[in-house]
This record gives C-alpha cells, sequence and structure tokens, in this order.
C-alpha cells in the first residue's frame, strides 16, 4: 500500500474510498432522498428487475443523484413487472410498471430529475392500514 | 470490485459476540453464496451498537432495518427473506416494550432518538479492522489539517476553546493540560492514551477501541503534534483482548498508510504509538499509578505536584488522557470548536457516553447530550425500570461516586451538576437500582470494591475503608449499635480528607451519599434490625401464619435444617434461631403462608 504523502494525497483517498460507505450514510437520512423499491419477488426478477436494479444503482450514481435503491416484494401488479415504486423527498410514493431499462432511464431523467411525470404510472387504488 | 448493493452490519462487540454474532456473520457469508449473492451484498462486521439488551444486532442498509436478538441460524431467513424477498422478518424486529408494536427502523426507537453520537460516531458503523472505511469517514483528514496549516499553539487553543473536560472522570480542561505540556521544556515528551477502564460495569472505552480504534491513534497523533511528542503509549487492561487486537490492527494499518511513523504527511514530524498492558489494578487509571505501572514500578500514587504535565513518564512532561476524550478530539477539528460548545451545557459541552446498566429494561451504551436529564436517561432512553417496579436510586461515577435519588431526577447531567448534588461524572457508568435494592448493601458493595482495590500505600485508605467495611458488615448483619452511624459518617470524612489519591479520596462517597440520601433506610437496621428492601439476609424473618397454614408438612419436609416444627393438620412455626433463610419452604407452600418479615 502506498503511503499517504499529504493531505491532498488522503483527501482524494478519502473521495475514493467514500463510495464504500455511502450506502450506509444514506440510510441514516433517507427522508431526504430520493427513494426507489425495486419489486423483487420470483416474478419480477423472471421480467428482468434485477437488471432494472443495477441499472438505476448504476445509472443514479454515475449522474450523481443521492438515492437510496432497495428491493422489496411483490407489490401485486403481476401484469406490470418489473415494477418499482419512487418516493421524492416530500412526496407522495408513485409506482411505475414495465420499468425496463430504457424507461428506468425516462423516468431518472424525467420524474427523479424533474419531476415530470411519465407514461406507465400504475394508480394508487388501494387503502392501507396506516390510512384506515 | 465488486459493488454492493446491500450492507449487512453486524455487531463485533464484546457483548454481541459472546453471543455468537461471528457465527451469525459468518452464516450470512455462506447464505449469500449459496444463493449468488455474495456480489451483491457485503457483510461488515462493526463496532458496538449500544443496545447491548437486544443483542446481538444485525442492521440492515440501506433500508435501515434493525434486527434484534439474532441468533445464527437467522440467518438464512434474513437473506431469503429479507435480502431476495425484501419482506422484512417480523419475528427478529424490536418491540416497542409500551406500544407492543414491531419498530423496523432504529431511528425510531425510543432507544436511540435522544442520543448524539460525537465519540461513538463511527462504532456501530464502519468496520473497525478496515482503515479504508475511517478514512472514508474524513478519519485523520483532522490531523492532515492541522499540520498542513496550524501551528500547534493555534490547534491547543481549539481544544481550548471547545471546553472540552477530560472524559475520564475528573473534568480537568482538556485544552489546558495540552497546554501544561507544551510548555514544559524537555527532550522528549510523551502522549499517554489511559485505557484502564476499571469501574464496575463501565465498558465505553473498550467499546470505542473496538468499534473505531483509528480516532483514538489520529487523536494521539495530534496531541503530539501540538505539545510536541514523537511517542505515544497506550495503557490498556490486558483482560480486553478484542480492543487490544483491533488496536494492533489499527496500528500496523496506519503505519503501512505513512499515517503513523516517520514523516506524517510530508512534514517532517514523526510519531508512534506503542501498547502497554495493565495487570487491571484499578488504582493505575489514576495517572500517576498509570504512569509507574508502565515504568515497571508498582502501580502506587504519588502526590502532585510535580504533575504528569511537568514530570511524568520517565520523568519526562506526558500528557494523559482518557479513550473517550481522545475520541472527541477528531471530531472538534473537523466541525470546529464553535460547534462542540453549542452542545452540552455551558460549562460541560459536548456529550458523554454512559454504560446504562443495573434495573433498566434497555441495558446498553448510550451517549447523550451533556445537560440531559437523569429522568430522560433512565425514562425514556433506558425504557424505565424492569418488572414495572419502582425507581430507588442511580450511582453514578462508580466505586467514586455516589447514589441519586428520586429528587434528582430532574437533575441535567453535567460534572459540576453531578458534584453539586453528591456524586461525581467519573467515567460514565450508571446502575440503576429498584425497590429490591438495599442501600445500606449497595455501599457496602461498592466499598468491597475499593478495599479490594486500595494499593496500600496510604493509612487512610488502606486501614481506613476496611474499617467502614466492617462496621457496614455489622450493621447489615443487624448488630448495629447506637453511635455507629456517626462513628460511619466521622470515619468517611477523615478518610476523604487525608487519603493520598483519588481513589481513597473517593471511596467513602457510596457511604455517605447512601447515608445522606437514604438515612431512614440505616436507621431501620440500626434501630429496628429491619432491612426495608428485604435484602440483608441476617435481618428476615419467616414467619408462618397459623390462619393460612393447614398442617400439610410439606414446609418441614423440605426444610434442610429441620427449623420448622409442627402437628399435622395444625399450623407449623419456624424456630428463627435455627432457620438459615434459604426459602425453600416459600417455594413449597401451596397456600402461602409464609412470608419474610
Amino acid at each position: 500500500m502506498s503511503k499517504v504523502k499529504n493531505l491532498q494525497d488522503l483527501k482524494k483517498m478519502r473521495d475514493d474510498l467514500k463510495g464504500k460507505i455511502t450506502l450506509r450514510e444514506k440510510s441514516d437520512h433517507p427522508d431526504s432522498l430520493v427513494q426507489i423499491k425495486v419489486s423483487m419477488a420470483t416474478c419480477g426478477i423472471a421480467s428482468g428487475a434485477r437488471d432494472t436494479m443495477n441499472y438505476m444503482v448504476d445509472e443514479l450514481e454515475s449522474q450523481a443523484v443521492d438515492a437510496v435503491v432497495t428491493q422489496t416484494g411483490c407489490m401485486g401488479y403481476c401484469y406490470a413487472e418489473p415494477t418499482i415504486e419512487v418516493t421524492l423527498p416530500g412526496e407522495k410514493p408513485v409506482v411505475f410498471g414495465q420499468v425496463d431499462t430504457k424507461k428506468a432511464s425516462e423516468i431518472i431523467e424525467k420524474y427523479i430529475k424533474n419531476g415530470e411525470l411519465v407514461d406507465g404510472i400504475i394508480p394508487d387504488s388501494y387503502e392501507t392500514i396506516d390510512k384506515k | 470490485m465488486a459493488k454492493y448493493k446491500n450492507h449487512i452490519l453486524v455487531c463485533g462487540g464484546t457483548g454481541c459476540r459472546a453471543s455468537e454474532s461471528e457465527a451469525i456473520a459468518s452464516n450470512l457469508n455462506a447464505s449469500l453464496s449459496e444463493n449468488n449473492l455474495q456480489d451483491d451484498v457485503q457483510v461488515v462486521r462493526t463496532g458496538c451498537f449500544g443496545f447491548c439488551e437486544k443483542g446481538p444486532v444485525v442492521k440492515m442498509v440501506p433500508d435501515n432495518t434493525f434486527y434484534v436478538h439474532v441468533a445464527p441460524d437467522d440467518a438464512e431467513d434474513i437473506v431469503l427473506e429479507h435480502v431476495i424477498k425484501g419482506r422484512k422478518v417480523e419475528r427478529l424486529l424490536y418491540v416497542d416494550p409500551e406500544t407492543k408494536e414491531h419498530v423496523s427502523d432504529s431511528r425510531h426507537m425510543d432507544f436511540y432518538k435522544k442520543q448524539l453520537r460525537i465519540a461513538l460516531r463511527n462504532c456501530g458503523f464502519i468496520n473497525p479492522e478496515n482503515i479504508d472505511e475511517y478514512i472514508a469517514r474524513d478519519g485523520y483528514s483532522a490531523l492532515g489539517t492541522i499540520m498542513e496549516e496550524m501551528t500547534p499553539e493555534a490547534a491547543i487553543n481549539v481544544v481550548k476553546d471547545s471546553g472540552l473536560r477530560g472524559r475520564g472522570g475528573g473534568g480537568f480542561p482538556s485544552g489546558l493540560k495540552w497546554e501544561l505540556t507544551r510548555k514544559s521544556e524537555a527532550d522528549q515528551k510523551y502522549v499517554v492514551c489511559n485505557a484502564d477502564e476499571g469501574d464496575p460495569g463501565a465498558f465505553m472505552d473498550r467499546s470505542i477501541l473496538e468499534g473505531d480504534p483509528h480516532s483514538v491513534l489520529e487523536a494521539m497523533a495530534i496531541c503530539g503534534y501540538c505539545i510536541g511528542a514523537d511517542r505515544g503509549l497506550i495503557y490498556i487492561r490486558a483482560e480486553y483482548p478484542l480492543a487490544i487486537k483491533r488496536l494492533k490492527i489499527a496500528i500496523e494499518q496506519a503505519r503501512d498508510y505513512g499515517l503513523l511513523g516517520n514523516d506524517i504527511f510530508g512534514t517532517g514530524f514523526n510519531f508512534d504509538v506503542e501498547i502497554r498492558y495493565g495487570a487491571g489494578a484499578f488504582v493505575c487509571g489514576e495517572e500517576t499509578a498509570l504512569i509507574h505501572s508502565m515504568e515497571g514500578l508498582r502501580g502506587e500514587p504519588t502526590v502532585k505536584p510535580p504533575f504528569p504535565a511537568q514530570s511524568g513518564y520517565k520523568e519526562k512532561p506526558t500528557n494523559v488522557n482518557n479513550v473517550e476524550t481522545f475520541a472527541n478530539i477528531p471530531a472538534i477539528f473537523l466541525k470546529g470548536a464553535d460547534w462542540f460548545k453549542k452542545i452540552g451545557t455551558e460549562k460541560s459541552p459536548g456529550t458523554k457516553v454512559f454504560a446504562l446498566a443495573g434495573k433498566v429494561n434497555n441495558v446498553g451504551l448510550i451517549e447523550v447530550p451533556m445537560g440531559t436529564t437523569l429522568r430522560e436517561v433512565i425514562f425514556d432512553i433506558g425504557g424505565g425500570i424492569k418488572g414495572g417496579k419502582k425507581f430507588k436510586a442511580v450511582q453514578t461515577g462508580g466505586p467514586s461516586g455516589g447514589c441519586l435519588t428520586e429528587d434528582h431526577l430532574d437533575l441535567a447531567i453535567d460534572y459540576d451538576g453531578l458534584l453539586a448534588s453528591g456524586s461525581m461524572m467519573g467515567s460514565g457508568g450508571m446502575i440503576v437500582m429498584d425497590e429490591d435494592d438495599c442501600m445500606v448493601s449497595v455501599a457496602k458493595f461498592y466499598l468491597d470494591f475499593t478495599v479490594e482495590e486500595s494499593c496500600g500505600k496510604c493509612t487512610p485508605c488502606r486501614v481506613g475503608n476496611k474499617r467502614l467495611h466492617e462496621m457496614l458488615d455489622k450493621i447489615t448483619l443487624g448488630q448495629g449499635e447506637e453511635g455507629d452511624l456517626t462513628r460511619l459518617r466521622n470515619l468517611a470524612n477523615v478518610i476523604k480528607d487525608t487519603a493520598l489519591c483519588g481513589l481513597g479520596q473517593t471511596s467513602p462517597n457510596p457511604v455517605l451519599s447512601t447515608m445522606d440520601n437514604f438515612p431512614e433506610e440505616y436507621q431501620s437496621h440500626v434501630k429496628e434490625s429491619k432491612c426495608p428492601a428485604g435484602q440483608c439476609r441476617a435481618l428476615m424473618q419467616y414467619v408462618i401464619n397459623s390462619k393460612l397454614c393447614v398442617g400439610c408438612t410439606l414446609c418441614s419436609r423440605v426444610c434442610p435444617v429441620d427449623a420448622i416444627s409442627g402437628e399435622k393438620k395444625l399450623p407449623h412455626v419456624i424456630d428463627s434461631s435455627v432457620c438459615i433463610k434459604c426459602g425453600a419452604c416459600i417455594e413449597k407452600c401451596k397456600f402461602g403462608a409464609i412470608s419474610i418479615q
């Protein structure tokens, strides 16, 4: 391992290493970040949810969008897999269906970065026990 | 490099390791490989999370799910359910004791809500055996910035301005100590880290060394730069094998990176650290005794002055700070003295780590801003008294501290507030007692400890404490006489005034504070030969209620010393002179006829 020669060296090192723990840093305050849940039950995975998730993780990182991407279970929209739920800070969650990597890129560009809605939204047609 | 989408943080503190957290981590890894997820999910062993009551603790990142009481067998469920299917494993979630609801997110738990973690900032967050994770959290950048941009004097002023006081117990202003050591002229100076944590039940220094060893090494190097020392020594008790192991790893890694050793940051400054082992004597936490022990002499204190800042290790100027004090230093430089001063109270800025123990629901390691009240610590963070019993007292400051009562519950915790109310901060042990605890026995317990730990050098401590202990023993045996309480108090005050070092001067505190705060309890032991808490065996009487006893003879048959007699189908009686108070009869009696008086 090369030695740290000066403060600049250390700072560069820190910036390179930050990626290793940003996931943990973010989990301390997820409410202030874009939260994305990818439905990853058997049907979701079979329809390509893992690719969608990997794509979103990489893409958001390379575009430096602060987001937390997690997997979740079946959302029930089997006809529209892969599905993802996006929660912008301070907004209600929105569910998108049939999200392949192309759709994912559109969602990132339009909805996540600019707040514009895109086609493919699955309306929230149920009530949760929290609301009751 | 594999890019992980989830991290699973497994607590690697001593407590959780004792409950097989190592096996949990390896089972998680095995299960992840089985499901071909080893490149997606990283298992990280961290330092202590603090919530030891619920250990072993596992935290899922990024969704912040907090699993408690995890067993090695649960690893597979966590992988199959949580990681693969994204469903939380309900049965492993924390249950809120009040609402009985599952709480999945640690930020919503009462235990964590009121805490502010500065000294423990990295514990339970980074892998302590990996310097990269420390650097990623701005590790060593305080050291680098100081060395490139500040003079030692300016850096000392930051510590002075922050108002940081020694976390080992005395509360001496750290900046002033550094300044005094800087001003002493010598060809060689030393930085010593006091990791000889000795209060019964206190384990904050161990947890910091186990969870974030680099923060202490960085602070020692900063101190070395400020006072002009190129050698650091960590005095740690040999009973802390895991802390020692992680320290050694940390020292090696820091040397490899050139963050310890010669020419650090290319500034020509040299600093290296070595570890010295203590045999675990309580008195060696006192700085002069500690220095003697490191020199290979008996661990005995000497009169100050000269202070170690003038003449310490090998008669050279030495700056001794405790682990928690050091752990605060990098954070103060990164965020500034003003930031630190805003936390806590005016005279005691910052936070304090406490080892919360005794009869509270949430036993564990907590860090709160100074000025937090005892009530908040015990009832909000600690979750109240176990089994719904009544709060009686809280002991702070270990064997040197005192017991505080219900009247003190709204006392804001800081150095001066605790001192004024007859206790002290100490290193941060906090033991909660309920109505079943006898305060005379509590005082005796602490005195047991100081009698055992007295180094024997000065008479007040060596002989005085022994006599104090004998008097307390007499009282708990019901042989106390009129006048004993006055004698007890007089002797305690004499020891306080005449003992040589901190150990002796503070050893009568538990006796004096319990006498002040619970006078009626001492009175009833001496005058009525009764222990109100029902703890002193010698003062208990087992009595059979003749109205409830049906004469079934069960008790007389189970009594190991044949103290119970009586005709069949007629009420029995217990002969108190024979009874050894073992309690076997009470357990057997089906009619609730036997009671303790």
